[in-house]
């Protein structure tokens, strides 16, 4: 009995904290504790507008912020706050104001399900998500059903955008491969290539199979393909003993910067110094492991869209914002896509003229159309254009790490 | 009528009741449109905890073995149902159909897996017996987490290192694909598939645990000596309730298989497993009807507490510590005793003399 | 030579396992309690060494003397909190939540304080790496003050528990609670200590383990921590050199298996390796076998 009482206690408990909440969402609940006032100032930029117009735009947005993905998510969430809150203050889209609703997933398929449909009753209109690919292909098969205009901002795999309602900022797993493998092979960077990658993670493991299948066309040859897991991403001794072992002069790494790091440290305490390859998700090296020593990341070479360190006034304007908001934390890929991913609903949302009091499936409409036909200049690309598929067309640029800056090459 | 039943009938007629008229109480509240999609989402989960909650407690609850490798059976069951459902996909178009017959190989596969894995395991005590259990729910999620098995025109492709050494032909398609697991499941899982998986767990488990044999398991867990002395195979019966609660895991797993459009074996990790762990724990150790109440709340718990923003995980750890030192510190004890298993275990004894 | 090479990058990753099972073992042989909250306790102690060392710039020995300290009293907190008011407790799976809770807290806490990005780890030693064989063998400081540490700290244990009153009163609780309260040993006392100590060598464990494989993200000591249970149990939980065995040997097999077998199943094989130990010493390598009474 008292077993039974305690659990409907705290089920009582949770449901006043919720309901609690529910009265101030619309407000803060786009606010993190790691929140500066300008984030918070958006916000009520946005509940001002909600007075003044009567009618906003809904933007909900899921991705990891808790969990050990949720260095990702944070990063989307907290770029996406600072587009949102630009827009707010340049007058909205199509002057209505836009309200922001970011909701975490822990990097798994059920809990973002939950997230997208705690959205909808929140009223969503347009979801920028979900963050990382394999709660994004969950969660696409039920936007698909509904009809809601569904921009991923990092889901990388094939499957995330399998309907005609979804699109991408960042490249696909299998051009990044392939692109990668070309750019190898083209500029005759190496004979003898070895892989290291991730094969519990669906990103690392999809370029893997798509460099492994490309490079059976370059001039170069796969000598070693090295594994790991998410259990065993600490030691890498032995991948890297057996690259060195195989006489590879370079090494192609498709895995996330965190992991990067230790391979470097791991690498350089074993003397063992080959010419290095990464991809988008090694973005990040240089700023996104704190105090991680950039000398070690020297010579990296890597396909990314996006580099923080880029001399144009919209990449020193983002990345000097987010420094002032974050702890002075640099963003990384996942900021930088995720802040694209606003400023493009903005303009396909222009495009279509589309107003708040749309329903989510008109505004879905309108979108599909609208996203084939606009041009959009951001961070990770200039004159971004997609395909009906939902793949964006730009072109990665390719850049070597050069004195603890990325140069480009 | 009522009073000719005996306790154990009763209460649990209590527990199958409590279960349909949650059900109906849903289903009136579908109709009105009264239900937010955030719980018409949850719905299915809650049916998967549910079964496996009371799955495991079969297991921990009535024959006393500590498993942490619940979500292994789970992940076989689920891989399973969902690589038949995907091959029979346009064959079999009814879904009701296919989810049927996908719940009956996932809960078999397990079921094959319970007792492969336990024969071994069951030789073992204690928290031994427990890190063998997360040894092989850990194995299983590795090893499907490397299998790759696609189709094509010359038939089943299996590889276990990447999916170029698969040899797909261009046209075939793959079905598992390592990590990404399996994609494009068809949505076949139901609110009312999953009460109905729900009344059939516990049917199998209330009336194993009533039987002669349920008896026999109990009597085991309570002094393994005496039991053996009095010519009880133990193998056999841990076997059995071994088995039961795998292939009821395997059929949980089908089930969210077929809720969700991306199947992964990382799901499937020692974090689940603990997951459903606590579920038992917290709704009482061989207590059927608490292990269900049990995961309804803990399984609704962080989604209503998705107001706290990142203060959600952190609240949730809090209650959860806080839930067990309620129910379980020695200062609720006394009250507990007259509720707990060895008043249940009375209630038998008396039917017993009845007889 | 990339054998030896492979050994000793093993004896190296084991000996931090062994230093993590060695704190999960003490708890366990007198409180019975599987601590799943111990492989947090190396990751907060990771962060308290980096912020000593990070923002009060001091040296490594006073950074890693604040973190034992920060530790062990966290040790002796979840104990006041989450095992003592659950002795005697109907279900000894009680104490196994609260400290899966304890888990999820501290996890979601320092996520708060800290934020999700991972860290770079200061490596405490700092005397070079070692060239053998003219530098075809590389063998990193880490590795070899791991090893010393591991040794120095079973040593010091097992003199401890052996020789000292407060070590013979941890064995006497763990034998029989109920007599040695009788023979008025402070059981509440003994294993708030054991927890301490455990703890404290969670401290050092965790800035051992960052040292050679620096990343630190709130994360961070959830694997290792479920590695070293695992390698407590492989050697006999409760032991204290099996813990150390168990340890040295997961991390090899751990490695040769990834090297030699297959390195996307390496933690499939280090699991199937202890399945077949435990069917032929179902009490581990160094456990004792208990004689069930009738």
């Amino acid at each position: 009995m008292k077993k039974l009482l305690s659990l409907s206690l705290a089920a009582v408990l949770a449901v006043s904290a919720t309901a609690c909440g529910n009265s101030d969402t619309a407000g803060t609940t786009g606010a993190d504790n790691t929140d500066a006032p300008a984030a918070e100032s958006g916000t009520e930029a946005a509940e001002s507008g909600t007075e003044a117009e009567g009618a906003v735009f809904k933007i909900g947005a899921i991705g990891p912020t808790t969990g050990a993905a949720s260095a990702y998510g944070t990063a989307v969430m907290n770029a996406a706050k600072i587009a949102v809150d630009e827009i707010n203050e340049a007058g909205g889209i199509n002057g209505y104001q836009v309200e922001f609703n970011p909701q975490d997933d822990e990097h798994d398929q059920e809990k973002s399900v939950n997230a997208y449909n705690t959205l909808k009753d929140w009223g969503m209109q347009l979801l920028l998500g979900t963050v990382t690919s394999a709660p994004c292909i969950a969660v696409e098969a039920e936007a698909q059903a509904d009809n809601m205009f569904l921009l991923t901002p990092s889901g990388s795999a094939v499957d995330c955008i399998s309907g005609d309602n979804a699109f991408r900022v960042c490249f696909a797993d299998p051009d990044q491969g392939t692109a990668s493998a070309q750019y190898i092979g083209e500029n005759g960077l190496a004979e003898k290539v070895a892989v290291i990658y991730d094969s519990s993670d669906v990103y690392s493991s999809g370029i893997y199979d798509t460099f492994v299948a490309e490079a059976a066309n370059q001039p170069f040859e796969v000598v070693a393909s090295e594994a790991f897991t998410a259990d065993s991403k600490t030691d890498f001794s032995v991948q890297l003993q057996k690259a060195k072992d195989s006489g590879a002069d370079l090494v192609f790494l498709p895995f996330y910067y965190n992991e990067a790091a230790l391979v470097f440290t791991q690498a350089a305490g074993m003397n063992f110094a080959p010419k290095w390859f990464g991809v988008d998700g090694m973005d990040g090296i240089l700023s996104g492991v704190e105090n991680f020593d950039s000398a070690l990341a020297e010579g990296v070479m890597l396909l990314t869209p996006f580099s923080a360190d880029a001399e144009d006034e919209l990449t020193k304007n983002f990345v000097t914002k987010y420094g002032e908001l974050y702890n002075g934390e640099t963003p990384n890929q996942f900021a930088a896509d995720a802040y694209d991913g606003i400023y493009i609903m903005k303009a396909a949302l222009e495009k279509a003229g589309c107003t708040p009091d749309m329903s989510a499936s008109d505004i879905c409409d309108a979108m599909k159309t609208a996203m084939t036909e606009i041009t959009v200049d951001g961070l990770t690309g200039s004159g971004m254009t997609w395909s009906a598929e939902g793949e964006p067309s730009k072109s990665p640029k390719a850049v070597v790490i050069d004195g603890g800056v990325y140069v480009g090459m | 009528m009522m009073k000719n039943l005996n306790k154990t009938t009763k209460d649990n007629l209590i527990t199958y009741g409590m279960v349909i008229a949650v059900y109906i109480i849903v289903e009136i509240l579908l109709k009105a449109g009264m239900i937010s999609s955030l719980l018409q989402g949850l719905l299915v989960p809650l049916c998967v905890y549910v079964v496996l909650a009371v799955s495991l407690n079969l297991v921990v609850g009535i024959s006393g073995e500590l498993s942490l490798g619940h979500a292994g059976f789970m992940c076989v069951g689920a891989f399973a149902g969902a690589f038949f459902s995907n091959s029979v996909k346009d064959v079999i178009t009814m879904g009701g159909v296919r989810i049927f017959l996908a719940l009956l190989i996932g809960a078999a596969a397990a079921a094959v897996f319970g007792l492969l894995i336990g024969i071994p395991v069951l030789r073992l005590r204690g928290d031994y017996l427990a890190i063998v259990t997360l040894a092989f729910g850990e194995i299983i999620k590795n090893v499907v987490n490397v299998f790759y098995v696609g189709i094509d025109g010359s038939g089943i492709h299996i590889s276990m290192k990447d999916k170029v050494s698969m040899g797909l032909a261009a046209d075939g398609d793959v079905i598992i694909n390592g990590p990404q697991g399996i994609t494009g499941t068809p949505k076949d899982s139901t609110f009312t598939i999953g009460i109905l998986l729900i009344l059939v767990t516990l049917f199998i488990v209330l009336n194993l645990i009533n039987s002669r044999d349920g008896r026999a398991i109990r009597s085991i867990r309570d002094n393994r000596i005496a039991a053996e002395s009095v010519g009880l195979n133990i193998t056999k019966y841990k076997l059995m309730a071994f088995s039961v609660s795998a292939s009821l895991a395997g059929a949980a797993g089908v089930l969210y298989a077929h809720n969700l459009a991306s199947l992964q074996a990382s799901k499937f990790s020692f974090n689940t497993s603990i997951l459903v762990l606590v579920f038992v724990v917290l709704g009482g150790i061989g207590n059927i009807r608490g292990s269900i109440i049990a995961a309804v709340v803990l399984t609704l718990l962080p989604e209503l507490l998705r107001a706290l923003n990142d203060y959600r995980m952190l609240i949730y750890a809090i209650v959860l510590i806080a839930m067990m030192l309620f129910t379980s510190s020695p200062a609720g004890m006394a009250f507990r005793e007259r509720f707990s298993l060895k008043r249940l275990r009375e209630r038998t004894k008396e039917q017993k003399e009845e007889q | 030579m990339s054998f030896l090479s492979y050994l000793i990058n093993g004896i190296s990753l084991g000996s931090v396992y062994a230093i993590i099972a060695l704190g999960y073992t003490m708890v366990y042989g007198i409180a019975k309690m599987l601590n799943f909250a111990h492989g947090d306790v190396i990751m907060v102690g990771g962060y308290v060494a980096l912020t000593v060392m990070l923002n009060l710039n001091a040296n490594p020995f006073l950074a890693i003397l604040v973190a034992i300290v920060v530790c062990t009293v966290l040790g002796i907190c979840i104990e006041t909190i989450a095992y003592r008011p659950l002795l005697g407790a109907a279900s000894p799976l009680a104490v196994l939540i609260t400290a899966i809770g304890v888990s999820y807290f501290l996890q979601n806490a320092v996520l708060l304080i800290f934020g999700s990005n991972p860290k770079s780890f200061q490596s405490v030693v700092t005397f070079g790496n070692l060239n053998l064989a003219g530098g075809a063998l590389v063998v990193s400081d880490e590795a070899v003050v791991t090893i010393l540490t591991c040794v120095v700290i079973m040593v010091a244990l097992t003199l401890f528990i052996n020789k000292t009153k407060a070590g013979q009163a941890m064995q006497a609780v763990s034998e029989d609670k109920g007599a040695a309260r009788l023979m008025g040993i402070n059981v509440n006392g003994t294993i708030a200590l054991t927890f301490a100590i455990g703890s404290g060598l969670a401290a050092v464990a965790g800035i051992l383990l960052l040292s050679s494989y620096p990343s630190l993200t709130p994360y961070t000591g959830s694997m290792p921590g479920i590695k070293a249970f695992v390698a407590a149990v492989f050697g006999g939980i409760g032991s204290i050199p099996g813990a150390l065995i168990g340890g040295i040997l997961l991390g090899v097999i751990e490695i040769l298996g990834r090297a030699y077998i297959s390195s996307q199943l390496a933690d499939a094989i280090v699991f199937a390796v202890l399945i077949v130990v435990l069917l032929v010493k179902p009490t581990g390598l160094l456990g004792k076998a208990v004689q069930e009474k009738v």
